[in-house]
């Protein structure tokens, strides 16, 4: 069965691709949200399954299938192998769920657009490779998976082939993911090197390679630290951060749902998936562990002081993105991989709730995504605009919605860690928290530029100007809207399709944290004591020396981890918690009467421009490596060198023959000659040789 | 009657019939339905090729690690050559690869209208010499074979190609001939080293390694496996004698790029496998760093090379470059993944670097330009065109799922767990260009296919018709069966890749290795 959960969405693609031009929107719009809901219900049969299944012999509920054995060469063995335990189990849930609703919701946003079939083949293979990259039985069928998306990823930006800057976007968002993969990959070849398998699960009599690390006391340190830093390496491509996250903020060009499933809410958090799933070697190096909570913890920062100067309203929820995917590593790197799972979790909700929503204003206000040009949309947009609030509370950290819960068990559990030394976690805190600041005043600056103040839609060259033709994908609804280019413009609420999508994830935005309520709170944190045995514990600084001399087993760290969980002050979680509660609110009032008096308030340069990284590595490595490929390496080196050595030789003979031909005169007589000549050398040697 | 001679010779045959054809029974007819009819025979010559090389797979018993369906017969005694043919592991995909290429190349150059019959006689002619050469287990008839080759591909390239189609072409005749003239000082020199009885490829490398040390000293080891090597690694080719390749494959015929490209290089790597490694397994590991190091500038500099090309073939040929690169790397990492992967990768790139050229093709031919400045939006008009062209593009950057990938793959790890000094740094390395395929050929594929269209002749241009669907569509659908089930093609080879494996493993690491294994 956990098979049909990833082919689901593929027989809708090939349906959709090779039936959906000929048969039309209807067909397409069934078929494509059908086959994810198909999968959907088969995720959420596999997930009660697990529930009543028994614990394997390490505490974790696996169910397990192999489909058939892909590559077997040697010692080497990756199957088309499938795992669903809690935290695949989760993942497959979230996936589906949210993929549907989006599905759902692009039936309305793509509404006559011609490729629109060509849209839907696209989405349902995103779904078909982001459920085999969550449900893989080993890191290769992963990165069959953590590839496919990407090339998805490809497709989809870049759906718009007109357009260059889709193009662009589209190019760079695959390279600067292969880079990432080639880190994934040497990982990969590293950990079968040291372990000789690459599965998750034990296959025949060769355990896992994440068992095998929990138990060797054979590998050394350097080599945990290499491998955790490789696959991170990867993690940084896919889920893009620093230095590799640049494709991100660019991938907005692609359609809105594509930025909402794909960019915000699934594949993005792959390199989150990858982290945590591999979590027994990552927790063996304390120095991956610590890069990660750094890259992660800059990235967060980084990210959300650009968002707070971006006027597209896509990009400022794609720089959130980027900066709260930094948020789930610094807790990857804390150790609280749990935390981190959970934050992908309502991240999804919210975030996907916020793009979809910024869709629906996209498509009310004909394509225009600049806020400057917004305004007062609470008026027009009414369910877009009570929905969006509630992402923007939830991810602004709003009191026992779901960013609250996950954004604080992160921030507590990075100031409490005991994996570094002292003072590095608060260092860490601190970061994150002024993060939490930041994000409540870009958000609200968000949703006062758009939803408050004054109607500014007279500036905008998309509503007014031109028509809708030069994009290659103007909506047919536009014009039977009745509102043209030159008279007033009114925005107008999207279609129930879109809308309704809308609804359930603001309800989940609200609801989808209370499923992991602190202890501290009241809670029993359901949701993290049920991922707790599928992820790997870190062990307290204090045990290092320890660890680095004998190598500690997983037990012995698992009983530490959880004897330090069992003591820890519930007053200063509480206390932490209102701090960070205040700084949400203090994000939302500075924002608030800041850019409610003046949203078209000027933000720094250097912040528009995103720190100028772009244009740091356009300079620094693409320019250099185009102009040596082209000015040396092909002009110089292969025509100038190669060949010129080449032709040279080739000369010389040329050269020689000439001087040879010379005696070819081609007088029979000088032949004649040559020939009597050449005979008495012969018979003169002959006799030389006989005389002797 | 054995199928493997029936399939080397049915391409001969059917040129002579081609002759005959065009001496005896052209009749009066018109020159325009003649060449029709040429086509016509050819296409069916090579498709009943093609069905008859089928007979050779089902045959094919997997688990028996050397030569099958053997024939041999004396030939010419007194020098001690025979006819011997048969296919082992290493040959079993490359003479299906080859009457599987055949027949699309034929469907590739439907438009060719100069000298047809010629044309297709020298194809015909090419394809037994490339069986013959997969085939032969007696040196002196690969000697034959691999030279044969050279001569219809040197007039497909000077006859029927581009504008500096003869200065291409005598490139890559001397090139070739360079090497391959050392070669046979190197056969001739094996042969009396063994004794002077046999020229028989089995023989000899059964006794060489048994007796090799005591038949002749290391230094001429040396010479000979470089003597082998050169006219290998020419035709291969491996950097910095790759020259002629882009050359060659530019002025040649849609045709001449797909079989060169697939087929013929192949002949380089397949040397390697077939005499470098099990004849001189000591000098091959003590070359390996060296020929590695080459193999990756290669591959880093083929794949730079081809991101800044302005011509689509050209670019296509570089990529080539890249692509064998890695083909070497897996051979002379030595061990069973990388053996199996550089075998999987001659196959793959032959698929897609097959159906590259063949997608270029129909542009050309459209257009009469290889210019990407000149296209741009080509989506928009030849939608079906783009799908595949960027599917096989995707093929050929090694894409998960698709053919590319598996190659690429195995050769890497294999390259990682090698014990060649330096292997991982190789792997790594090499690793680069699988990122820089990515930008190569992502960036034509944005340039040709996407955005508006600049050029108003290309607005109205035809997408495939029936012919290049034909041609093209089992090309995609094999590079998707290669990525999804490649044990199938990988079983045929894992006896014979796993005996070779043995041949050249180093003795001393065994022992360490049994050491280890003791304890």
């Amino acid at each position: 069965m956990l098979k049909w959960i990833t082919l689901a969405p593929l027989v809708g693609a090939i349906l959709n691709g090779f039936l959906g031009k000929r048969l039309g929107e209807r067909f397409v719009s069934i078929v494509a949200p059908a086959s994810v809901f198909v999968s959907f219900v088969l995720a959420a049969l596999s997930f009660s399954g697990l529930l009543s299944k028994t614990p394997d012999a390490d505490g974790v509920r696996r169910v397990t299938e192999v489909w058939f054995t892909w590559l077997n060469v040697g010692t080497f063995r990756a199957d088309f192998g499938y795992l669903v335990d809690p935290l695949s189990g989760i993942y497959i849930l979230f996936i589906t769920f949210v993929g549907f609703l989006i599905h759902v919701y692009a039936t309305g946003y793509m509404k006559g657009d011609p490729g629109f079939y060509r849209f839907f083949t696209y989405l349902n293979l995103f779904m078909f490779m982001m459920l085999t990259l969550v449900l893989a039985d080993n890191l290769l069928l992963l990165f069959v998976g953590w590839e496919g998306v990407g090339l998805c990823s490809y497709l989809l930006i870049g759906y718009y082939i007109k357009k260059k800057e889709a193009g662009d976007a589209a190019k760079k968002a695959f390279i600067a993911n292969r880079v990432g993969d080639l880190s994934y990959s040497v990982g990969l070849f590293l950990i079968f090197a040291t372990f000789g398998s690459i599965s998750f699960v034990a296959k025949g009599d060769v355990a896992s390679f994440l068992s095998q690390a929990s138990t060797t006391t054979t590998v050394a340190a350097f080599t945990f630290t290499l491998i955790a830093l490789l696959l991170f390496g990867g993690a940084t491509g896919k889920s893009a951060q620093i230095p590799l996250f640049v494709w991100l903020p660019d991938a907005m060009a692609g359609p809105t749902p594509v930025s909402a499933l794909i960019h915000a809410a699934t594949m993005v958090t792959a390199g989150v998936y990858l982290i945590a799933r591999c979590s027994a070697v990552v927790v063996k190096s304390p120095t991956a562990m610590l890069v990660i909570a750094l890259i992660g913890a800059a990235t967060a920062i980084f990210a959300a002081s650009i968002g707070l100067a971006q006027n597209d309203i896509k990009k400022v929820l794609a720089y959130s993105t980027v900066s709260q995917l930094g948020y789930m590593f610094l807790a990857c790197g804390v150790g609280a991989f749990g935390a981190a799972i959970f934050h992908v979790m309502t991240h999804a909700f919210f975030k996907a709730l916020l793009f979809l929503g910024s869709g629906s204003v996209i498509h009310g206000m004909h394509h225009e995504q600049d806020m400057r040009y917004m305004g007062n949309l609470k008026k027009y947009m009414k369910v877009t605009w009570v929905t969006m609030m509630i992402g923007w509370l939830a991810i602004s950290g709003f009191p026992l919605l779901s960013g609250f819960f996950s954004k604080d068990e992160i921030l507590w559990k990075t100031y409490s860690t005991e994996v570094f030394p002292a003072g590095t976690g608060t260092l860490l805190w601190f970061v994150a928290a002024l993060t939490a600041l930041m994000t409540a005043i870009y958000m609200t600056r968000m949703m006062v530029m758009t939803f408050w103040g004054e109607e500014r839609y007279d500036g905008s060259p998309e509503i007014h100007g031109h028509g809708h033709d030069d994009h290659g994908h103007g909506h047919d609804d536009h014009g039977s809207h009745g509102h043209g280019h030159h008279g007033h413009f009114t925005p107008h609420e999207s279609p129930l399709s879109m809308v309704l999508p809308l609804v359930i994830l603001a309800a989940l935005s609200v609801a989808g944290g209370w499923v992991g309520i602190p202890a501290a709170m009241g809670g029993s944190n359901h949701f993290e004591h049920f991922l707790e045995p599928s992820l790997a514990h870190a062990q307290p600084a204090a045990a290092h020396g320890a660890a680095d001399a004998h190598g500690a087993t997983g037990a012995t760290t698992a009983a530490a981890a959880s004897h330090g969980a069992a003591t820890h002050d519930t007053s200063l979680e509480l206390g932490l918690t209102g701090v960070s509660v205040i700084l949400g609110f203090l994000g939302i009032a500075i924002g608030w009467f800041i850019f409610k008096k003046n949203p078209l308030k000027d933000m720094p340069d250097v912040l528009e421009n995103k720190w100028y990284v772009d244009e740091v590595y356009e300079d620094a490595i693409i320019n250099p490596i185009e102009n040596t490929s082209r000015n040396v390496l092909w002009k110089i080196v292969d025509v100038k060198w190669i060949d010129g050595y080449v032709n040279a030789l080739a000369g010389s003979f040329g050269a020689l023959a000439g001087i040879l031909r010379t005696t070819q005169t081609g007088f029979a007589r000088s032949y004649a000659a040559v020939i009597l000549a050449g005979a008495v050398v012969v018979i003169g040697y002959f006799i030389s040789v006989l005389a002797r | 009657m054995n199928w493997i001679t029936i399939t080397t010779y049915l391409p001969l045959l059917g040129a002579v019939a081609l002759l005959l054809h065009g001496m005896f029974w052209s009749g009066k007819r018109e020159q325009e339905r003649l060449d029709n009819e040429y086509r016509w025979l050819t296409l069916i010559i090579t498709l009943v090729t093609f069905a008859a090389s089928i007979p050779i797979l089902l045959a094919f018993n997997s688990a028996q690690a050397g030569p099958q369906m053997v024939v041999k017969q004396s030939w010419i005694t007194s020098f001690g050559v025979s006819y011997h043919t048969g296919v082992d592991g290493l040959s079993i995909w490359l003479v299906l690869l080859t009457t599987f290429l055949m027949p699309i190349s034929i469907l590739a150059s439907w438009h060719v209208g100069k000298r047809v019959r010629e044309y297709m006689i020298f194809l015909l002619i090419l394809e037994t010499g490339m069986l013959g050469v997969f085939v032969a287990l007696d040196m002196f008839l690969f000697y034959l074979f691999f030279e044969i080759t050279l001569i219809p591909m040197y007039f497909l390239i000077g006859v029927w190609g581009g504008e500096r189609r003869i200065y291409a072409a005598v490139k890559f005749f001397i090139y070739t001939v360079v090497g391959s003239l050392l070669m046979l000082v190197a056969i001739i020199a094996v042969y009396y080293l063994n004794g002077g009885t046999t020229f028989d490829i089995v023989e000899i490398t059964n006794n060489f390694a048994a007796h090799r040390n005591t038949l002749m000293s290391v230094p001429v080891q040396r010479m000979l496996w470089f003597a082998f090597a050169l006219a290998f690694l020419i035709k291969v080719p491996l950097w910095p004698l790759h020259t002629w390749l882009p050359d060659a494959h530019v002025e040649a015929p849609t045709a001449g790029s797909i079989i060169l490209a697939g087929v013929l290089l192949k002949m380089g790597t397949y040397g390697l496998m077939r005499f470098n490694l099990p004849l001189f397994p000591e000098i091959s590991r003590e070359a390996a760093p060296i020929v590695m190091t080459l193999a990756v500038i290669g591959i880093i500099y083929g794949a730079l090379v081809a991101m800044v090309q302005p011509d689509m073939k050209k670019l296509v040929a570089y990529s080539s470059v890249s692509h064998l690169g890695f083909v070497v790397l897996g051979i002379f990492s030595f061990t069973e993944l990388g053996l199996q992967g550089a075998l999987y990768q001659m196959l793959a790139h032959g698929i897609s670097t097959g159906a590259l050229f063949y997608c270029v093709g129909i542009v050309y031919e459209r257009r009469h330009t290889r210019l990407i400045a000149e296209y741009g939006g080509l989506a928009t008009p030849m939608p079906q065109y783009s799908t595949i062209f960027i599917i096989v593009s995707l093929a050929s950057l090694g894409l998960p799922l698709l053919n590319g990938f598996i190659g690429e793959f195995l050769i890497l790890i294999g390259t990682f767990t090698a014990t060649v000094p330096y292997a991982k740094l190789f792997a790594v390395l090499a690793g680069l260009g699988v990122i820089l395929s990515a930008v190569y050929l992502l960036w034509m594929l944005q340039r040709v296919l996407f955005g508006e269209i600049t050029n108003k002749e290309n607005a109205e241009l035809e997408d495939l018709d029936k012919r290049d669907l034909f041609g093209l569509v089992p090309l995609v659908i094999l590079a998707l069966v290669m990525g999804v089930q490649p044990m199938r093609f990988l079983n045929a080879t894992q006896a014979t890749i796993s005996k070779l494996e043995q041949q050249v493993r180093n003795p001393k690491e065994v022992k360490a290795q049994q050491l280890r294994a003791a304890k």
